[in-house]
């Protein structure tokens, strides 16, 4: 920045502040220690004369600010001043929330105060405020790969909102799997106030409404739709995406898009892996997808079984066939869908025959939507029968005998039918996952975007080829940024639930496009205008950055430097983390930053007996539970300094051996839930902490300093008793094993 | 077997949920139980029944009728509702417990000797002679069904209460002579037997 800085402090002595805390000696401690021009007190700084204060303070220069006031995640709205780099000191939940306000401890709490303003005040010198890149420009196109349900309905939802769609069919129609079907599953409960009676009215199959789908995508103006088409090639970022869609007769034509849709659906269970079922030994053990042409054929007449063209005079629907199940080629997960399903093709046979004898055999019955529950009160209605048996065998014959183990009376049993439904689940269409490990033997899938990015060619997958995602938080962002994912290629689910994923893709996707125009990040850091960059002459091109990037940011130009894709990054800081040699940074946010508050606390030498225990606090779980600990009053030890970050994947080794070699006495890292049931909102970035700290054993053996001086931690938004106890914890640990060698 | 019992095995050789449902008070609703097991786990008295209800309407579902029928599980019944008041589907459970009980006593089916279905036809007929249950008959009647040796031991047993209820006059012995009845005994016989051929036709009907 060329302009002069001009450092501000504002003290606000609300909430308590100023009855706890020596105003006095804060705004001496920002001037002289934190180097600040100016500080000032006010005595409310969130209302509007406190808010207008400093309005008008960056109005007359103010280049940089330092509020200390309340933590940083509270008063969002009242400070914000987006023409200012501004750091906030928390001296409300940080400190005088946390700490008992009886005498003896003043002195001890009017510290960790000062602390507060020093660091503030240090980072406050270090960063800039942050502005676009300007490598991205808004294009608001919007590409849709997949031409079932989900695509559509994303087109439809896109287009709805003024987005022009390019929609990408492999098949030569649109429709997908759903377009297949005789009927649907309700989606609709039964009128408020229906009775629980056993003749009530319930809601039965609804017409099958894909064929007025597919006639809206085509009378939609802004949905262009490539039948016969795939995706050759995608290159760019959110922003600027540029993709080659592929005609299956040879021509190519590129597109350039603002944000992607991949909705490219499921693929059925290959029932050819259950011959304990017969299937294939008879061709009258059918799946349910093969049951819907069955149907369908049958029009409203009755249902033949394809042997013999015999009248179907009783079927029996084998539930979680290959599903649910450990067994090899078998799928471990519960597909969602076909329990509803089931009930709907009993109820196929019943209308058309009362008298046909329809068994179901469940295990465990799930009836997911909003129809669920009345609708298989529907099926029990028509005397549909559900046993809960689990189906051992299928032996065939002209008619064919089911075996299985009743599950209620516990005993083995079997019946006779014309016609056995296996109830198969889905497989997630998804293209080669870039972080399968080498040593997994997989069956070679062809790719879906073709991805032109160093780190593979489609989404990366969570676990049986299903799309990884945060799913508490964002489920549909990937770990490619501006690219969603919706519908069964998420996880398996069924047909309104995939056109709610649609619209909630197509949204998120409209905000990429958006966001991507004006240079911000997407979810969880969303508005966030900083983005990486690097030092060249310190880059030893050791490519760690591009590998442990969890969204796949990070290219490389042809002399093996790292080539940022601005909009492609999430601004968690896991490559600043990552990088041996600290050349990586952000304008507000980087290991010189966080650093300058370590050295800036004060730490008292030893015979003062005041330990220090640093801890590091990821901004979006553990630092809101240290918040809400603070507003419920629970105590934090007066020797914790708190530092926010951005992620545990951003936290540099060297902010620990600094620290310890400075005379810290503990250090706490914080961070959120990783591995399979992660709920790190950069997905890696917490487990690749945890790997890099796994390593600081050896360094604190060097430094002759005991090992459970640095703890890491697994900490959720709601630990709100065990985050501040944590923290507690190491100053217990350290009363124990005593205070660090390294004080001055 | 009755006759009855054959017809009906004839009339719904695939179906006992179909039979269940033409023939047990409240049958219709068989169906609509989604085997969760609240009421199995709710019925004070389940752990002592050979079938508790989810596994007696799974049984119904699966087919085993003589195994149903002739259970003495739906004797067991107290009536006590908690299986009806929990019901998420709100099956009347305890209502198909008689309807069924009743049915298979039809049928002949019941366990001979069943406690439960000796009382309840001891109590019927003591009940119709009069129109109003003679309790000490009712009592002495009970102690004496199992024969003369049981029915003296029974008695002894209990002789302090039998002296306790005379003095507080909540038992009168003169009741065994006779005892006191409706006004108009006959009209209610009459009553009760034009109802009872109301309901031998409508048997008949299924029955041919």
């Amino acid at each position: 920045m060329s302009a002069e800085k001009k450092l501000v402090g504002y003290v606000c002595t609300g909430c308590g502040i100023g009855d706890r805390l020596d105003a006095k000696q804060l705004l001496s401690t920002a001037k002289r220690e934190g180097k600040l021009q100016e500080c000032k007190q006010h005595d409310m700084l969130c209302n509007a004369e406190g808010v207008k204060l400093i309005a008008d303070d960056i109005a007359a220069g103010a280049t940089h600010i330092m509020i200390a006031a309340c933590s940083r995640r509270a008063k969002v709205e009242a400070f914000h001043f987006p023409d200012a780099a501004m750091t906030r000191a928390n001296l409300r939940e940080g400190v005088i929330w946390v700490r008992p306000a009886s005498g003896e401890n003043s002195e001890t709490t009017q510290e960790m105060a000062d602390d507060y303003i020093r660091m503030a005040c240090a980072e406050l010198r270090t960063i800039n405020k942050p502005s676009s890149s300007g490598e991205q420009s808004l294009i608001k196109n919007i590409l849709v790969v997949g031409g079932g349900v989900t695509g559509m309905t994303a087109a439809l939802e896109a287009a709805a909102a003024g987005y022009a769609v390019t929609l990408v069919e492999k098949s030569g129609a649109l429709g997908g799997h759903a377009a297949l079907l005789h009927k649907r599953v309700p989606s609709r409960a039964a009128s408020a106030g229906t009775s629980n009676s056993r003749n009530a009215a319930l809601p039965q199959p609804a017409e099958n409404n894909v064929p007025e789908l597919v006639s809206r995508v085509g009378t939609t103006g802004n949905i262009s739709v490539h039948l016969n088409s795939s995706v050759a090639k995608t290159s760019g970022a959110p922003g600027r995406f540029s993709v080659d869609i592929a005609a299956e007769s040879g021509s190519t034509s590129t597109g350039e898009f603002g944000a992607i849709i991949q909705a490219s659906g499921f693929k059925p269970y290959d029932a050819g892996q259950l011959s304990e079922f017969a299937y294939g030994a008879s061709p009258d053990v059918v799946t349910n997808l093969e049951l819907e042409g069955l149907a369908k054929a049958a029009g409203d007449g009755p249902i033949k079984r394809p042997s013999d063209g015999k009248e179907v005079k009783s079927v029996a629907f084998i539930q979680c066939a290959g599903q649910r199940s450990d067994t090899q080629g078998h799928l471990p997960y519960c597909s969602g869908f076909c329990c509803t399903t089931s009930i709907k093709q009993a109820i196929y046979f019943k209308d058309q025959n009362p008298g046909c004898d329809t068994t179901i055999l469940f295990d465990d019955l799930r009836t997911p939507g909003a129809a669920g529950e009345d609708f298989y009160r529907a099926g029990q209605q028509k005397m549909v029968t559900f046993s809960k048996g689990k189906a051992t065998e299928v032996v065939p014959g002209s008619s064919l005998k089911v075996r299985f183990q009743d599950l209620i009376l516990n005993e083995a049993t079997e019946m006779e039918c014309d016609l056995v439904v296996l109830a198969t689940g889905m497989v997630a269409n998804s293209g080669p996952d870039p972080y399968a490990p080498a040593d997994a033997a997989q069956v070679p899938v062809a790719s879906i975007l073709n991805l032109q990015y160093r780190q593979g060619t489609d989404l990366p997958h969570l676990k049986h080829g299903f799309t990884d995602s945060h799913f508490i938080c964002f489920p549909y962002e990937t770990r490619r940024t501006g690219i969603y994912a919706a519908g069964p290629l998420r996880r398996p689910m069924d047909m309104q639930q995939a056109m709610d994923d649609a619209a909630g893709a197509a949204m998120k996707a409209i905000q990429a496009v958006e966001n991507a125009g004006l240079g911000r990040a997407a979810h969880p850091r969303s508005g966030d205008l900083s983005f990486p960059s690097f030092r060249k002459e310190g880059c030893t091109q050791c490519k760690r950055c591009t590998v442990e990037c969890p969204f796949g940011a990070i290219n490389e130009d042809e002399k093996g430097y790292p080539l940022y894709n601005e909009s492609r990054c999430r601004r968690c800081g896991t490559c600043m983390g990552a990088c041996p040699v600290r050349v990586i940074s952000f304008e507000n946010y980087s290991v010189e930053s966080v650093n300058q508050q370590i050295k800036n606390c004060n730490v008292p030498d030893e015979f003062q007996e005041k330990p220090r225990i640093l801890v590091f606090a990821c901004e979006n779980d553990a630092y809101p539970a240290l918040d809400q600990a603070a507003m419920s009053g629970k105590e934090i030890t007066p020797w914790a300094r708190v530092i926010p970050v951005r992620c545990l994947g951003s936290i540099s080794l060297s902010w620990i051996t600094d620290s310890l070699n400075s005379g810290y006495d503990g250090v706490v890292l914080m961070g959120c839930r990783r591995d399979d049931d992660y709920q790190c909102h950069f997905v890696k970035g917490s487990a690749m902490a945890a790997e890099r700290m796994s390593k600081v054993g050896d360094t604190l053996s060097s430094l002759n300093l005991e090992p459970e001086r640095v703890v890491l931690h697994e900490v959720a938004i709601t630990d709100v008793e065990r985050a501040p106890k944590l923290i507690n914890d190491m100053a217990d640990t350290v009363a124990r094993i005593g205070q660090s060698p390294f004080k001055f | 077997m009755s006759d009855l019992n054959q017809n009906m095995i004839e009339k719904y050789r695939n179906s006992f949920l179909k039979e269940v449902e033409a023939n047990v008070e409240e049958g219709e609703w068989v169906k609509m139980c989604m085997q969760c097991g609240v009421c199995s786990g709710s019925c004070p008295l389940g752990k002592h029944w050979a079938h508790p209800p989810q596994e007696i309407f799974m049984m119904i579902r699966a087919g085993k009728r003589e195994a149903v029928l002739a259970s003495d599980a739906m004797w067991m019944c107290t009536s006590c509702y908690n299986c009806i008041v929990r019901c998420p589907r709100e099956v009347p459970i305890t209502h198909i417990m008689h309807g069924l009980a009743h049915y298979a006593k039809r049928l002949g089916l019941a366990p001979k000797g069943q406690p439960t279905m000796a009382f309840s036809q001891i109590f019927w007929d003591n009940m119709l002679k009069a129109g109003r249950v003679n309790e000490l008959k009712l009592g002495l009647s009970l102690y004496f069904k199992d024969g003369f040796v049981q029915g003296v031991k029974n008695s002894l047993a209990n002789a302090k209460l039998g002296q306790n209820m005379m003095k507080a006059k909540r038992m009168n012995a003169a009741e065994f002579f006779g005892g006191h009845g409706v006004k108009d005994v006959s009209g209610l016989q009459k009553m009760i037997k034009k109802a009872q051929e109301l309901e031998d036709a409508r048997i008949a009907k299924y029955g041919n």
